[in-house]
């Protein structure tokens, strides 16, 4: 490793952090959206070099400030980590570069340098949660990233935006906060934050009470934070009522950077230790993420604004990953996860092509986007695209995770072929949802003063980006299935 | 009267469930937010006296012929950090609160939820 | 170019010329129409050359990627794939020029969409027939229902989008509900899903399992429209006629009864499940389809709507043909599909033929109209004898072998159910023919008419040709399927 490949997981977090305060300096707008872009770039350049690294050889570690871990702070990139760094800086990229008119549409000019900051601060915030090792440092970057994101969903021009973020910022800081009791319990119990130790340690006290106490308080709250159903009810309005290009960042890997930390503490420090985790893990979550599958996708059939729509669907997508993380086997954990990184792809692509369809539309309902596919053919082709990509169609992302998946029920025998006929049925039901946009965009009435708007060529562009990205690791997906493969194989690794 | 010696313990869970309680019930978003600090203080609370020690002073460095019991200063540098989220958070809270004062004309959540429902 | 070459040749052109037609539709429409023959050409010339090769027992594949292990996107010809792929790609070149009489003639819109999708829906089809596994099969089946969907909904109106949404829930419903589990369940025991002749399961699954996971073959195969998942083909009927022919004869049911075969006979191994007794039921329902299907037909007042009903019989026989699960049946099988193809393909120009010339649709309309437009009923008669099975028809020689087949096991299902069902297949064929022919019009037309559009004329002429040649010359194909199903069993 070269001299500065050896601190990228600490300038994964430093650099969009950093920038985050020079871009409130940075006037006219234009200036701070390139400059924002251009950081949220490197972030992702630093992604990528990241990944290569880490499916090159070990994981890396990085001692801050030089102090060995435990007594330092941690930070720690393995495959699941690098998976997710991809999606969080490939998503605020894409939706970046696209975003310059939908953002100008929608947030006031004098407004949106703090809104770039925020921005950045919730790249920082995220990537942070990611590469830390550290329990505590998980907490702080999570405030980071969530009190940004509140400010980058209230930030859009439709009033319901307001309650729909207070709540959110209830929510999730009520889940932030149960993190923290957990993570006190533990740490009274063992002594340390550090993740790797606090595994070790643990052991020695796995009978307590605090332990269990504080597992499920860690459990619960990032559940909370992570939308699983029925925790999920600040989700909806927050994606609907967010600006879009937000919708569409957020909505990639907002919820799953959480899952990521619950993944992270239910199968590293709690599955060997305590007695029955695996089952308890497995009894609870189960089921709570079949109701996600099904309940969520009932609701988005019957949903009438499209942004409302495709967030229920995240409801249940997020079941599907759950899904996969509560068969505690290789090839289910191995779905899971790789459905965090499809599901990015493909949700990401349809958010960013609503935000386009707003730039004509006077509100993103059935009624109100009629003829849009006439007016949009291109805009209209990639969200196509990326719906059979989240429905599952072979040949996309969507189909990997879902093959996976249904291969690990089947591994269950029997009792599996439940589990695969709710994954059918909610496909279907992705189908019928879906396909109720398109048949709405395609043939639904046209209002008479429709405007005539073109989609900036830079936002097209990155809708196809997103949308193709969907193709091809549909079609050639050993990057995320390879990270996703190792990733639930180390984290097995830590089951008995 | 064992569980009256961890009355810290019950501080705190207390201090937690009357938080709790007023994020839930109170409909008024101030009251909330209120709640809401409870909540985070008692968590505060929690780690903080988990550091005590026994007769322990102030983590300082003497000379090495006192041999002091000190308290664990760990969690109280953890929660410096906790309370200024905690203030973040509110201060981000009571923002949103003005706006939707300045938008809606009331921060009643029912009445809000009425005005969306129109 | 090495065969291997030209598959991958045939899986691009048509996506090539799907580009060119998008590009040269702004310009102009001779030129955009020029572009889709010369893509059918091409396509068909490719084709025909991979059939020397095949014949002389080769198999050229090619292995594109390996999308997850075991798992990957091949392509394999073999003989039935052959059978239609050529069938598919020559009919193409006679459907285009149809099409352009119909299309035309009709003052239809959006027309550079449809000669596009088109060519998609052919590309598709050309994946479907060449893939070496169940997983780039289903991939291409797939595509080639979401390509034809906007064939179906062209029109665009209320009831048009009603009946397409039909059309591709129904679609996607069997083969995501039914047919992807069953493709991963296939996967999962035998760890591959190439089609191999003798099939992969053998040893590996047993009992009711392999009844069981027929049943998801053949109901997720919607395509192949066995009841009750037959409903998307006459809702289908609200497409353009071109786009019927090219549901009918050309790529869609054909993919549908092509898949059914091939996954009998690649994927479980006709030997295999001849000995399965739980496989049974698949001639039942087949059997029950034809008479079903039939009788319904009988029923019908739209000449469109009986057509459908009639494809919905006639696909059954392939369906049954493959479970009778003897060698003479099989090649009877796949000998049906291309006969029922030039049938139908007629009999759906003829019908396109009448509505574009006399805006008729209704059986009752049809009094007299041999007269008014004789080439045009002439061809129709010949679909219907097909569709019978009189010679000299290509309908003939694929119920000969299928009956063939069922004496081989004496099963007199088989043969009564085709006994039956020639009976009542005449009994809903005839009376048009009849009608047509020897009845006076009793509304003379608002104003007198003769043929359709040239094109149109010349194309049914051609598939009226065509079905009575494949009664003279059918040896190649015989032959092709011979080699396959006689040599080895």
């Amino acid at each position: 490793m070269t001299g500065l490949d050896q601190h990228l997981p600490a300038l994964q977090v430093a650099v969009p952090m950093v920038a985050s305060a020079f871009v409130v300096l940075l006037n006219p707008k234009g200036l701070a959206w390139a400059a924002t872009t251009a950081v949220s770039a490197m972030s992702f350049a630093i992604a990528i070099q990241l990944t290569m690294l880490v499916t090159a050889g070990t994981p890396l570690t990085y001692a801050m400030g030089s102090w060995p871990a435990p007594f330092g702070i941690a930070l720690e990139v393995d495959s699941l980590s690098a998976l997710l760094l991809l999606v969080i800086t490939g998503a605020s990229t894409i939706a970046l570069i696209g975003a310059r008119a939908s953002i100008d549409a929608q947030i006031a000019a004098d407004r949106q340098i703090y809104f770039y900051s925020a921005w950045l601060l919730a790249v920082a915030g995220l990537a942070g949660i990611v590469v830390s090792a550290d329990a505590f440092n998980i907490f702080v970057f999570m405030e980071i990233s969530s009190l940004a994101s509140y400010v980058l969903i209230a930030g859009g021009p439709d009033r319901r935006a307001l309650p729909a973020v207070f709540k959110y910022l209830i929510m999730g800081t009520i889940g932030a906060t149960f993190y923290l009791i957990g993570v006190g319990l533990i740490y009274m119990m063992t002594g340390t934050l550090n993740l790797a130790d606090m595994e070790l340690r643990i052991a020695g006290v796995s009978d307590q009470r605090p332990i269990l106490a504080a597992a499920g308080f860690i459990t619960v709250g990032l559940a909370l934070k992570a939308a699983v159903f029925p925790l999920h009810i600040w989700l909806p309005n927050a994606y609907t009522y967010a600006p879009h290009m937000v919708t569409a960042f957020l909505a990639a890997c907002a919820t799953k950077v959480s899952l990521y930390v619950l993944l992270r503490f239910d199968f590293f420090v709690f599955q060997q230790n305590l007695d029955g985790h695996t089952f308890q893990f497995a009894a609870y979550l189960m089921p709570l993420a079949i109701l996600g599958i099904l309940v969520g996708s009932a609701v988005a059939m019957f949903e009438g604004n499209l942004k409302r729509l495709l967030a229920f669907s995240s409801v249940a997508q997020i079941g599907y990953i759950m899904l996969g993380a509560s068969l505690l086997s290789a090839a289910g954990l191995t779905a899971g996860i790789v459905h965090i990184f499809n599901h990015a792809l493909a949700k990401g692509a349809l958010f960013l092509a609503l935000g386009a369809f707003a730039l004509a539309c006077t509100s993103l309902r059935f009624e109100t986007i009629g003829g849009i596919a006439r007016a949009m053919p291109w805009t209209f082709g990639a969200f196509v695209l990326a719906g059979l990509s989240l429905i599952g169609v072979p040949g996309t992302a969507g189909f990997i995770s879902k093959w996976h998946l249904i291969g690990a029920a089947m591994e269950l025998g029997p009792p599996g072929l439940a589990l695969v006929a709710v994954i059918l049925i909610s496909s279907l039901m992705a189908v019928v949802y879906i396909w109720r946009i398109v048949e709405a965009a395609c043939f639904g009435a046209a209002p008479a003063d429709f405007p005539d708007v073109r989609v900036p060529p830079l936002l097209v562009t990155m809708i196809w980006v997103a949308a193709i990205t969907n193709i091809v690791f549909g079609l050639v997906p050993d990057l995320p299935l390879e990270l996703s493969r190792d990733a639930a194989a180390s984290l097995l690794g830590h089951v008995k | 009267m064992e569980f009256l010696g961890l009355y810290h313990y019950w501080v705190f869970a207390v201090l937690l469930m009357i938080g709790f309680y007023a994020v839930v019930a109170k409909l008024n978003l101030i009251k909330k937010l209120i709640g809401l600090s409870l909540f985070q203080a008692a968590v505060f609370l929690l780690y903080i006296t988990m550091g005590k020690v026994d007769g322990g002073t102030a983590p300082i460095f003497q000379t090495a012929s006192q041999t002091n019991v000190f308290s664990n200063p760990l969690p109280q540098v953890l929660i410096l950090t906790a309370i200024v989220v905690g203030i973040s958070t509110l201060a981000l809270g009571l923002g949103i609160v003005v706006r939707i004062k300045e938008e809606y004309d009331t921060i009643e959540e029912h009445e809000i939820q009425e005005i969306d429902r129109r | 170019m090495t065969p291997e070459n030209l598959i991958i040749a045939a899986l691009i052109v048509p996506l090539i010329g799907a580009v060119l037609i998008a590009l040269t539709g702004r310009i102009n429409a001779n030129l955009r129409e020029a572009v889709t023959l010369t893509t059918a050409g091409t396509l068909a010339y490719i084709v025909w050359n991979i059939v020397p090769t095949v014949f002389e027992g080769g198999r050229p594949a090619v292995t594109l990627a390996e999308v997850m292990p075991g798992v990957t996107i091949g392509f394999e010809v073999e003989p039935i794939g052959m059978l239609f792929a050529a069938l598919a790609s020559s009919l193409w070149i006679i459907n285009s020029i149809y099409s352009i009489g119909y299309m035309r003639g009709n003052n239809e819109k959006h027309q550079t969409r449809f000669y596009v999708m088109f060519a998609v829906s052919l590309a598709a089809a050309m994946g479907i027939a060449f893939s070496s596994n169940l997983f780039t099969l289903f991939l291409f089946y797939e595509a080639l229902t979401l390509a034809t969907y906007p064939l179906v909904s062209h029109k665009g109106d209320a009831d048009t989008v009603k009946s397409a949404r039909v059309y591709l829930g129904l679609l996607l419903a069997t083969s995501i509900g039914l047919f992807l589990p069953a493709i991963i369940w296939t996967y999962g025991v035998a760890g591959t899903g190439d089609f191999v002749l003798g099939g992969i399961l053998e040893g590996k699954i047993a009992g009711p399992a392999v009844g069981l996971l027929l049943v998801l073959f053949v109901f997720g195969v919607g395509k192949a429209a066995v009841m009750p998942v037959h409903r998307w083909l006459p809702a289908a009927m609200v497409a353009p006629t071109p786009v019927s022919a090219l549901l009918h004869a050309v790529a869609v049911v054909k993919a549908g009864v092509f898949t059914v075969t091939k996954v009998i006979v690649y994927i479980f191994g006709v030997d295999f499940l001849f000995s399965e007794p739980s496989s049974g039921w698949l001639i039942y329902a087949a059997s029950f389809t034809i008479i079903a299907a039939s009788v319904v037909a009988l029923r019908q007042q739209n000449l469109k709507r009986l057509l459908a009903y009639s494809t919905v019989a006639q696909l059954s026989y392939v369906v049954m043909a493959a479970a009778i699960l003897k060698p003479l049946a099989e090649i009877g099988a796949s000998i049906h599909m291309v006969a029922h193809a030039f049938g139908k393909i007629t009999l759906f120009f003829a019908a396109g033929a009448i509505y574009v010339a006399a805006h008729k649709t209704e059986l009752f309309q049809l009094k007299g109209i041999g007269r008014r437009m004789p080439i045009t009923m002439g061809a129709f008669t010949i679909g219907a004898l097909s569709m019978i099975g009189v010679p000299p028809t290509g309908g003939f020689v694929s119920k000969w072998y299928i009956l063939a087949g069922a004496f081989q096991d004496d099963n007199y299902l088989a043969i009564a159910t085709i006994i039956l069902s020639t009976a009542l297949n005449a009994a809903y064929f005839l009376p048009i023919v009849y009608m047509a022919w020897f009845m006076r019009e009793d509304v003379p037309p608002e104003k007198p008419h003769g043929e359709a559009p040239w094109p149109s004329v010349l194309a049914l002429a051609i598939t009226a040709a065509l079905t009575i040649g494949f009664f003279l010359f059918n040896g190649p194909a015989l032959e092709l399927e011979r080699q396959l199903f006689m040599g080895t069993s």
